[in-house]
């Protein structure tokens, strides 16, 4: 808004209904967060930091202590993208801020843009981290609107750019997000989030990967694997996950991982290292948490 | 006016800044701070495209906007100024309003004014503008972009040719061939570019944060046709400025104007986004060096190429091989500079202009030689020390860097260094330690100074110096408290107002000699004229030699102790007051540079450049980088420096000058880069979410270390600055420990993640 990128007619507060939504429970099997949290509070939650270690990291490294404070967690899933070409107006083409317009990232300045999910249309990446953890634990999300209520898996939020970059969401108009639901798993205490950048803090991730593991003897019951910085969207690594499926978890499945991972990934120019880099990722995330205690 | 308490007040003592209750509480105004009543506020509207022209601007729809005063653009105020002096003096400035012509993207195109901020930032995204859009030239290799010879655009530039550099390089036994390069680079200080003026009876009060307080009057009278006389420049505290605030801006005059048609005071603060085409900025560097040495060592050529990008009309260039050039004794040197002119704002000043972007070449270099040698790094520069600066074989007036380097590796713990890139480890973190030298100019310029001493033992010093956060007032404090013999809290500075007595421009870290030695003088002025009252026939001192009489403790003192209160001493003086007006003229500036300083000139003795000597401040650089073998990150968790910049004033000040220079020398080899869409030439990064520098877990332990030196040859207080000299071997530094780190010579600054997977 204050980049002029969006002009809207009204602005609503949501602020008064933190007192509906802002809660954070924790039930027998259940983690409950409200869209309405701040995003400090559900990082310094002891309970989180406990036992979903990946919630509680993916809120620490984002932004900074001062963002964190006032940020929801509702707002922080629906951040836009930080590509600087939609976030100036005075670029012409962009199809996310303007449908049809074209792409000036395409053939411009690029390295921090998406490498998976992405499509001729737009190249932006995701930039959040909190999305990552939802991804990971199967999270769901909880709607409400003028038609009532409703819930969905956390994944199908968001939405590829395909044709349509200008369109990111599945929410209805009028639509908000009450919450966030995961049904929770003792040996989500083994995750973990881990995110690379330039500078050690305030940054937003060139990759990252939310990873949990349920291990028995040292092989992958089930791994749990989302990525962030590098894809259009949250980026839930089911090719990899499913490569992990019954391995012992040695440098060599999380390689294999890792290249599951970012198989179809397409570059352009800057952002080439970020297949890479992200293989990278995957592979530090998924052997450090290997070695934690469940 | 600021005034101080705290007992350290001798040259040389850590007296804590004078200012800084007043910065902390909020006391301290910036300019933009100043309350005005009934101010109008001011609104940049900047170009959209690089290269072109204006076919029309649709004013129509910002103008019905409630509250909007008034718009300037070329079409209505155009004449109405010249154009401000270009950055580095030569060739024609890139122009804003004064016609419809686009130099470069985010120029000022038109000034919108209104009764409020809010109602002039939704005018300003009203204006509609039509361009008759023509390609740019980005930079290097973009088509159209023109190459030159510096020394064809500039008369007065020396390229340097010692003996025979090719042939030695043909027949060195061991020898070095590289090219670097060096990024786009914005200064970014916190406080933004802000301008307000206010007229009275036809005289123009600007406020403004600025290096130069007369430069800036200069050159406003210059573009409006003015007397200088009836301006006021007032610049009390600026809240940084590392060279983005030394050459006149073009704003300001179209401010001025804004404030006469309007008849009431106009306020701009520019966004943080227009800081990057409003102002200057370090631009991207390319190098090509060659070094051979003989197989113990000794260098036997040096040559030093490099390329500068540059506006359109301006030639602006900072040829830092002319510090490269005479840094180590060699019998075969050669430098050369061109310029690249494209479709891009002219760049300027950036803490060490020169030897930023030069020293990284010439440093990563000298790395590579050693590794070829398989000498020592540190070993390669103490053999290569040089006494006689080897251009013009002048005589340094002091030169401590082999000091440097042997205070700087001690403490550092170099001798436990395995040379071997890639052998030192912890754990999954490979460990490089790098090093390189640092040496700066010791620039001294013309000033001049008032000093009021009252029979109460109070003093005041008026000067039209600049503290850009870097301590002036507090050293000013302590060179009057010093030579005076009074407590610091009995002396008051004023500064920052073209209306007191010229002190030049606080740049080039020549402003804390300039500025120390004017007032040391007037202090001795002062008390030359104390001592000859009181040694006159008739008085307590009659007979003794006047220049054997000292101030101290509030009195004067002669040689056999006897001592007389200073309001009694100053009561034979003038009626108990006495004002002293003091010009300094350092041997090596121009001899008129106290008229030049007056006019808002530039009027240095460059260390570089004096006739009979080279003065020169040294350094020495060393970092520990930690790269990750797997994701490549890249941390600094430990530098040192040790540094010989003859005498301290204040270790305090010092200190934090020297620290600052380092950790910007991090923040730019490993951070900082203004990226450029190469088929429009517009910056991309114009925001400091997306412009990194380093936030505080970025920057480990930074340690400093003072070499003491006494050096009377650079000027009479040895004072050689600090202020550029911290940053100089930096990007080398940390390139080199990356290299032995990983193995890895990244020749391209920014080093990042990519360069090394
Ligand atoms: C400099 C900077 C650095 C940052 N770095 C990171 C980072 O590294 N990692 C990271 O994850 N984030 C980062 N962020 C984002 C930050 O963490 C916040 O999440 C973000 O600023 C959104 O904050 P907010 O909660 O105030 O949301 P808002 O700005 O209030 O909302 C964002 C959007 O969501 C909509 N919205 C908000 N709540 C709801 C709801 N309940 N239902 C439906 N729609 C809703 C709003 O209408 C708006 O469109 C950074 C932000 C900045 C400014
Ligand atoms: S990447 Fe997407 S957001 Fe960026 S310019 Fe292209 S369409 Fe717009």
């Amino acid at each position: 808004m204050k980049l002029d990128v969006m002009r809207p007619a009204t602005i609503i507060d949501i602020g008064p209904l933190a007192g509906a939504h802002g809660a954070i429970e924790v039930l027998p099997g259940r983690l409950r967060l409200g869209a309405l949290a701040r995003m400090a509070d559900a990082e310094a939650h002891p309970a989180i930091r406990r036992d979903f270690p990946v919630i509680a990291q993916s809120l620490r490294l984002a932004a900074s202590q001062q963002l964190r404070n006032m940020a929801t967690l509702g707002g922080n899933v629906l951040q836009r993208t930080r590509c600087p070409y939609f976030r100036d107006v005075g670029w012409e083409a962009c199809n996310k801020r303007r449908p049809g317009s074209g792409c000036a990232a395409l053939q411009g300045v690029n390295r921090r843009h998406a490498v998976l999910g992405v499509s001729d249309a737009c190249i932006a990446a995701y930039p959040g981290d909190f999305a990552q953890a939802l991804a990971a634990l199967d999270a769901s999300v909880e709607l409400a609107g003028p038609g009532g209520s409703r819930r969905m898996p956390f994944e199908a939020l968001h939405r590829p750019p395909g044709s349509t970059p200008h369109l990111e969401t599945t929410l209805q108009p009028g639509e908000l997000i009450t919450g966030f639901d995961i049904a929770t798993e003792p040996w989500m205490r083994r995750s973990l989030y881990l995110k690379v950048r330039d500078r050690a803090s305030y940054d937003f991730a060139l990759a990252s990967a939310a990873v949990a593991l349920d291990l028995s003897a040292g092989r992958v019951r089930e791994a749990r694997i989302a990525l962030g910085g590098v894809a259009a969207r949250p980026w839930r690594a089911r090719r990899a996950e499913a490569a992990l499926a019954g391995r012992l978890l040695d440098e060599a499945a999380a390689v294999e991982a890792a290249r599951a991972a970012f198989e179809g990934a397409v570059t352009h120019g800057d952002n080439a290292f970020k297949a890479e880099l992200g293989r990278r990722t995957l592979v530090e995330a998924l052997l450090t948490a290997a070695q934690l205690e469940a | 006016m600021i005034g101080a308490s705290g007992p350290a007040a001798r040259i040389g003592e850590p007296a804590l800044r004078i200012d800084g209750p007043a910065k902390v509480s909020g006391a301290a105004r910036y300019p933009a701070d100043e309350p005005f009543a009934h101010a109008a506020y001011a609104v940049l509207v900047t170009s959209a495209i690089a290269r072109g022209r204006i076919l029309s601007i649709d004013l129509a729809q910002a103008r019905g906007l409630e509250g909007v005063l008034d718009i300037l653009t070329h079409e209505n105020v155009g004449g109405e100024a010249k154009p401000p002096p270009p950055p580095g003096g030569h060739g024609e400035a890139t122009t804003t309003l004064e016609s419809d012509r686009i130099w470069h993207d985010g120029q000022i195109i038109a000034v919108v004014v209104a009764e409020s901020l809010e109602a002039a930032e939704e005018a300003a995204r009203r204006v509609r503008v039509a361009y008759a859009s023509e390609a740019p030239s980005a930079g290097f290799d973009s088509p159209g972009a023109q190459i030159q010879l510096v020394k064809e655009a500039e008369p007065s530039h020396e390229d340097v040719r010692v003996g025979d550099p090719e042939g030695a390089f043909q027949t060195a036994p061991v020898k070095v061939e590289a090219r670097y390069s060096t990024p786009i680079q914005h200064h970014n200080p916190m406080e933004l570019f802000a301008t307000t003026c206010a007229w009275e009876d036809a005289r123009l009060t600007v406020l403004e944060p600025t290096q130069y307080v007369h430069g800036l009057r200069a050159a406003l009278a210059m573009q409006l046709g003015l007397d200088p006389a009836k301006i006021r420049v007032v610049s009390k505290f600026v809240g940084g400025a590392f060279g983005s605030k030394g050459a006149p801006s073009s704003r300001t005059a179209w401010i001025a104007i804004a404030a006469r048609r309007l008849r009431r005071p106009v306020k701009l603060v520019a966004r943080r986004d227009q800081g990057f085409t409003i102002a200057t900025h370090r631009a991207e560097t390319r190098h090509h060096v060659k070094l051979a040495a003989s197989r113990d060592g000794r260098l036997l050529a040096v040559v030093h190429e490099g390329q500068e990008v540059t506006s359109r009309p301006t030639p602006y260039n900072v040829s830092g091989n002319k510090t490269t050039a005479m840094l180590y004794g060699s019998p075969n040197i050669a430098t050369k500079v061109e310029i690249v002119r494209a479709d891009r704002n002219t760049p300027g000043f950036m803490r060490a202009p020169p030897e930023t972007p030069y020293m990284f070449a010439l440093e990563s270099a000298m790395d590579e030689l050693a590794l070829a040698l398989a000498i020592d790094p540190v070993q390669l520069r103490k053999l290569n020390d040089a006494a006689i600066e080897p251009v013009k074989r002048r005589p340094y007036t002091s030169r401590n860097l082999v000091a440097c380097l042997e205070r700087a590796a001690e403490t550092f713990g170099w001798a436990r260094r395995d040379p071997a890139p890639g052998s030192m480890r912890d754990g999954d973190w490979l460990i490089g330690w790098g090093c390189a030298a640092a040496a700066y100019p010791a620039n001294i310029g013309a000033a001049t100074a008032r000093l009021r001493l009252s029979a109460d033992g109070a003093a005041r010093i008026e000067l039209a110096a600049i503290d850009i956060g870097t301590g002036s007032y507090t050293i000013l404090a302590q060179v009057a408290a010093d030579r005076l013999g009074l407590p610091i809290d009995k002396i008051q500075v004023d500064i920052g107002d073209s209306d007191l007595p010229a002190a030049g421009l606080a740049a080039g870290s020549n402003h804390a000699a300039a500025i120390s030695n004017v007032v040391a003088r007037a202090c001795e002025t002062a008390r030359m004229r104390i001592a000859a009252a009181a040694t006159a026939p008739g008085t307590p001192f009659s007979g003794t030699d006047p220049a054997k009489l000292a101030l101290r403790d509030g009195t004067l003192v002669g040689p056999d102790g006897r001592r007389e209160p200073l309001g009694e001493a100053l009561s034979r003086v003038s009626g108990g007051v006495l004002e002293i007006f003091q010009e300094n003229n350092p041997a090596g500036a121009p001899s008129d540079g106290v008229r030049k300083v007056e006019h808002g000139q530039m009027a240095m003795a460059r260390g570089s450049d004096l006739e009979d000597r080279a003065a020169y401040g040294f350094g020495a650089q060393f970092v520990e980088v930690r790269v990750h073998r797997r994701t490549a990150e890249i941390r600094v968790p430990r530098a040192v420096g040790a540094f010989a910049a003859g005498a301290i004033l204040n270790p305090l000040t010092a200190r934090s000058q020297l620290m600052g220079g380092m950790i910007w020398g991090i923040s730019a080899a490993l951070f900082e880069a203004t990226e450029i869409d190469r088929r429009t030439a517009r910056y991309v990064n114009t925001n400091l979410a997306d412009y990194l520098t380093p936030v505080n877990a970025d920057v480990g332990a930074v340690e400093v270390i003072l070499v003491p030196e006494t050096d009377r040859l650079c000027n009479p207080l040895g004072v050689k600055g600090v202020g550029e000299l911290g940053i100089v071997g930096m990007n080398a530094a940390v390139a080199n420990a990356v290299a032995h780190a990983t193995g890895r010579r990244i020749r391209d600054l920014p080093i990042r993640i990519e360069q090394l997977l």
